[in-house]
């Protein structure tokens, strides 16, 4: 049979790929490596990493399997999408696990290779896919990855058997770089860089990058070839970030603005680890941190921090933020700055460590012992991340309270474009520190209009004081048992965080400003909560707008208001319904309706586009 | 350039808080015995601070006009860390008691000795939960009857010397709750001292634990029951100083000069300096005597200092001077409108 068919360009607007493989295959570096290439092409892009939480599952095991989705446009790219145009599977249980979410018609390249009796076996497939019909529905690429590899490299000296199977990712990241125009370069500068003492693996990777190329090149058993063009982006100097890189890199940029020092107490916990591993790496700022003998230590030496003079974060996940919960208190109590970051993943207990979702609101916000509101944001892009790490540290410097500042599993290891912003670009950050002598100082005098305290730390001449969980004098700050003034003291701390109302932006809507359904979010779910509304829109349903929280305590201003301007309002969250629950308790007479999802993924465009409609017909 | 130092006496680090123990307790020498050492160490006070975790002992901060922290139950050395590592050049000491360095503090209470950061830790052994009236705590002896164990304390006490020598504490004393003026010099000696040092107080409770060090520290029997150790010098103790410790095979032994052929040169000469812990462990195991004074005194590379040198390395091999140049290095890339 003449599988030849003539090559047709096909120009797309955005393209979703997934590569997936066995977690030692290589598949977090070859979605990586195509990404930042298409970046640096002028695509947006979106991606997201999904990996067992075993660091070496089995080789070829159904729960082994390690994935890398990219989704690339010349359009905006707000999600790394749900359904798949191609998927890379180098192994059977790659397949096996993979193939549900491939758009039926659309392309699967295997290594044939790998389709031995064992690892069907494994995968616990009954006969092999590749023959029994089972795949018809696609368009099927066989390609035996592993024997090309080792033909490209049989000439290579100075590489075992194991290094030489390894580098078949390679093979398969040089077909889709050709399948989609996208140059090598990019890559083999990386290898270059990233292999500088060992020359042979350099050459080895750039062979089979180059063979992997060549073969989809001239072979002709691709059937369509794609152009993707550059996306309409704002002009501007761009890297691909992280979201816990640009959380890290916040924090960098508002101790450069405020002229402090950044300290960083963690434990390390999956998904919030890489803020610690990012900030450790730069001393060079000053940047200190203390990797602790576990999460209480963690805050607390940030406390300490805090009171010496620092600015002072601590970073965790879930079941941290529980143990981190008493000292929070402490930290509220004393009214010093410092910056909690919670990288939600999915609880309870243990739960899902390496999947998302978005059930600590609630911990966030009540989570500690006797009355202590703190102040609670969330970011919702990757690139985001940095502007409310920035934020974070803004709000605790200036209101004189924690701030728990939220992220997710999602965003934390998703990465997308970032225009960088300079720290000239960022706004002022004061701070209410005395730096001199001042007469009658009383640790708990306050700002008159953000009823932030005035703070004095150590090393001042003549404003020794002291501080701590009892209750305090809201004058003098001395212990005080008095029964009004606990009272004054409650309402004095809550009101504090209600007046940072007056310096947050009010509350926005995209697409509507008014209509029959509003659609509320928050966190992470920004990229797939926009374009499903978008695409509605699109579809001709002007009467959806959408709002997503940034600013979760206190809510905007204008929160209310905004909410009178919809019939209906739905709240999508990866939780059981939380933010909702915050809502119901603060503003009635509204039609609160919810969609929820705890599966440990993010929402799919499909079924929120499905829900928005039912609720509108 | 630094201010210069001023003359203080004892009296300008009382705070105008009421001091509120139970009449008779130790906790008030201790307090004397910090605010007559202070004036000797030659720090500022606006350069000192106090930072507690939670039990009677840890109301100490409110009562010192120095910078201070209350903090909460069992963190104040993790806290005290954090002020540290934030400014190195401030007096830090922790205020903490038995159970709050040794039972909910014990994680923090283990490595902050292993780190090594020059701190002070004085620490309230009363074997005895006072604040919360009266449970028994982690340095209580089997058998000792309290509030939670009416019937007799089951579990085996710590000590703490052991513990802290156990998890490489460089520097380590033991004083009696009723000399001031070794307690005071002690605490000279921790504060001069770089490195965490702990101090363990051996602190009646009137209350709650009264007389549990009685044998030991009581008047009468003091001088025939401790060892009070200097470096350097003879260990030798008893009123009429005619007490001493040799070492026999893997034991210390108490021996009497004069007696048995035993002469004043044949007595161990006490060496706080070593690096070696075996012998400052056999000196803290001891009940007769209960050895005082300055067991452990070596001296190590601090985590500050291990900082110090790796940040000015970093620094040094960086080109990185503002969050600019990282923003932009590397992989970056230009969209052209």
């Amino acid at each position: 049979m003449d599988t030849k068919v003539d090559i047709q360009e096909e120009i797309l607007e955005a393209v979703i790929i997934r590569f997936v493989g066995d977690s030692g295959d290589g598949m977090q570096l070859t979605g990586t490596q195509f990404s930042d290439t298409s970046a640096m092409f002028g695509n947006d892009v979106a991606t997201f990493p999904n990996y067992p939480a075993e660091i070496r599952a089995p080789q070829g095991s159904l729960y082994g399997v390690s994935g890398y989705q990219v989704h690339i446009g010349s359009v905006e790219i707000s999600t790394p999408g749900d359904e798949v145009d191609l998927l890379v599977a180098m192994n059977p249980a790659g397949l096996k696990t993979n193939l549900h979410s491939v758009k039926p018609g659309h392309t699967i390249i295997v290594d044939t290779d790998s389709f031995s009796k064992k690892n069907l076996e494994k995968a616990l497939y009954e006969s092999n896919p590749l023959e029994d019909n089972s795949l018809e529905n696609y368009r099927v690429i066989e390609v035996a990855m592993t024997s090309l590899t080792k033909e490209a490299l049989k000439d290579v000296q100075g590489l075992d058997n194991k290094a030489i199977t390894r580098s078949k990712n390679m093979f398969a990241l040089g077909m889709v770089y050709w399948m989609y125009h996208r140059s090598t370069e990019h890559t083999i500068e990386f290898f270059q860089k990233k292999f500088k003492t060992k020359p042979a693996i350099i050459e080895a990777n750039t062979k089979v990058l180059n063979a992997g190329y060549y073969f989809a090149e001239t072979l002709e058993l691709i059937p369509n070839a794609y152009t993707i063009s550059p996306a309409k982006m704002e002009e501007g100097t761009y890297r691909i970030i992280m979201g816990n890189t640009a959380t890290a890199w916040g924090f960098l940029a508002a101790a450069e603005k405020s002229g402090m020092e950044l300290f960083l107490g963690s434990y390390p916990i999956t998904p919030a680890s890489d803020i610690l591993h990012e900030l450790v790496k730069h001393k060079h700022f000053g940047v200190k941190t203390l990797q602790a003998e576990d999460e209480i230590a963690g805050i607390t030496s940030a406390i300490g921090a805090s009171f010496a003079g620092d600015l002072a974060i601590t970073t965790t996940s879930g079941p941290g933020l529980a143990l981190k919960g008493e000292a929070l208190g402490l930290a509220m109590m004393i009214e010093l700055p410092l910056v909690v970051v919670d990288v939600q993943r999915g609880g309870p207990s243990t739960g899902l460590p390496t999947k998302t979702e978005q059930s600590d609101l609630l911990q966030a916000m009540y989570g500690r012992n006797g009355e202590s509101p703190l102040i609670v944001i969330a970011a919702s892009t990757p690139a985001n991340c940095y502007n409310y790490a920035y934020e974070a540290a803004k709000l605790t410097l200036e209101h004189m309270t924690p701030v728990l500042l939220m992220t997710d599993g999602y965003i934390a290891n998703g990465s997308a474009p970032w225009k960088i912003q300079s720290v000239n670009e960022m706004p002022d950050i004061k701070n209410m520190r005395l730096k001199e002598f001042k007469e009658n100082y009383h640790p708990y005098e306050r700002d008159k209009d953000s009823l932030a305290r005035y703070w004095a730390v150590p090393g001042t001449p003549g404003l020794e004081h002291r501080v701590g969980g009892l209750e305090k004098d809201k004058v003098t700050g001395n212990v005080s048992y008095v029964p009004e003034n606990h009272e004054y003291m409650t309402h004095i701390r809550a009101e504090k965080v209600k007046r940072v109302q007056n310096f947050i932006p009010d509350q926005e809507t995209e697409f509507a400003d008014s209509g029959d359904l509003l659609v509320v979010g928050w966190g992470g779910t920004y990229g797939s909560l926009h374009s499903a509304v978008k695409h509605l829109n699109e579809e001709g349903y002007t009467n959806i707008g959408f709002a997503h929280f940034h600013y979760l305590n206190p809510l905007p201003k204008n929160t209310e208001e905004l909410l009178k301007r919809f019939k209906k309002i739905v709240f999508c969250e990866l939780n059981t319904g939380q933010l909702i629950k915050i809502f119901k308790a603060n503003f009635t007479g509204h039609e609160f309706l919810q969609f929820n999802k705890i599966q440990g993924l993010p929402f799919a465009n499909n079924e929120l586009k499905e829900k928005f409609k039912q609720i509108l017909s | 350039m630094e201010a210069a130092v001023k003359e203080y006496t004892y009296k300008d680090f009382a705070s105008d808080q009421e001091v509120r123990w139970c009449p008779g307790c130790d906790d008030y020498v201790i307090l004397r015995s910090v605010q007559k050492a202070l004036p000797e160490i030659g720090v500022n006070k606006e350069n000192i601070v106090f930072i507690s975790g939670i039990g009677c002992s840890s109301r100490f901060p409110y009562y010192m006009d120095t910078y201070g922290m209350h903090g909460i139950h069992g963190r104040a050395t993790a806290i005290a860390s954090g002020v540290k590592l934030a400014n190195p050049k401030l007096s830090v000491w922790v205020i903490t008691g038995d159970g709050d360095s040794m039972a909910i503090g014990g994680n923090h209470f283990i490595h902050v000795l292993r780190r090594n950061l020059d701190l002070n830790i004085i620490l309230f052994n009363n074997e005895i939960y006072g604040l919360t009236k009266g449970q028994f705590s982690p340095t209580s002896l089997v058998g000792q009857k309290t509030k939670s164990s009416p019937y007799g304390n089951t579990q085996p006490p710590f000590s703490a010397g052991e513990l802290a020598l156990g998890a490489q504490a460089r520097f380590f004393a033991r004083i009696g709750g009723n000399t001031p003026k070794e307690m005071t010099e002690v605490f000279i000696a921790s504060e001069k001292y770089k490195g965490t040092a702990l101090v363990e107080v051996l602190q009646n409770c009137p209350i709650f634990n009264d007389g549990c060090y009685a044998k030991y520290t009581d008047k009468a029997v003091r001088e025939d029951r401790q060892l009070f150790v200097e470096h350097g010098q003879p260990m030798i103790f008893g009123k009429n100083k005619d007490k001493g410790l040799i070492l026999k095979g893997l034991r210390l032994e108490v021996v009497t000069i004069g007696e048995n052929g035993v002469e004043e040169s044949d007595i161990l000469i006490h060496d706080a300096k070593e690096q070696d812990p075996t012998l400052h462990q056999m000196l803290v195991r001891m009940e007769y005597p209960m050895v005082t004074g300055i067991i452990r005194s070596f001296q190590d590379v601090t985590f500050e200092e291990r900082e110090d040198a790796l940040t000015s390395q970093v620094k040094a091999n960086s080109a990185f001077r503002k969050t600019d140049d990282l923003f932009f290095s590397g992989d970056t890339y230009e969209i052209k409108g």
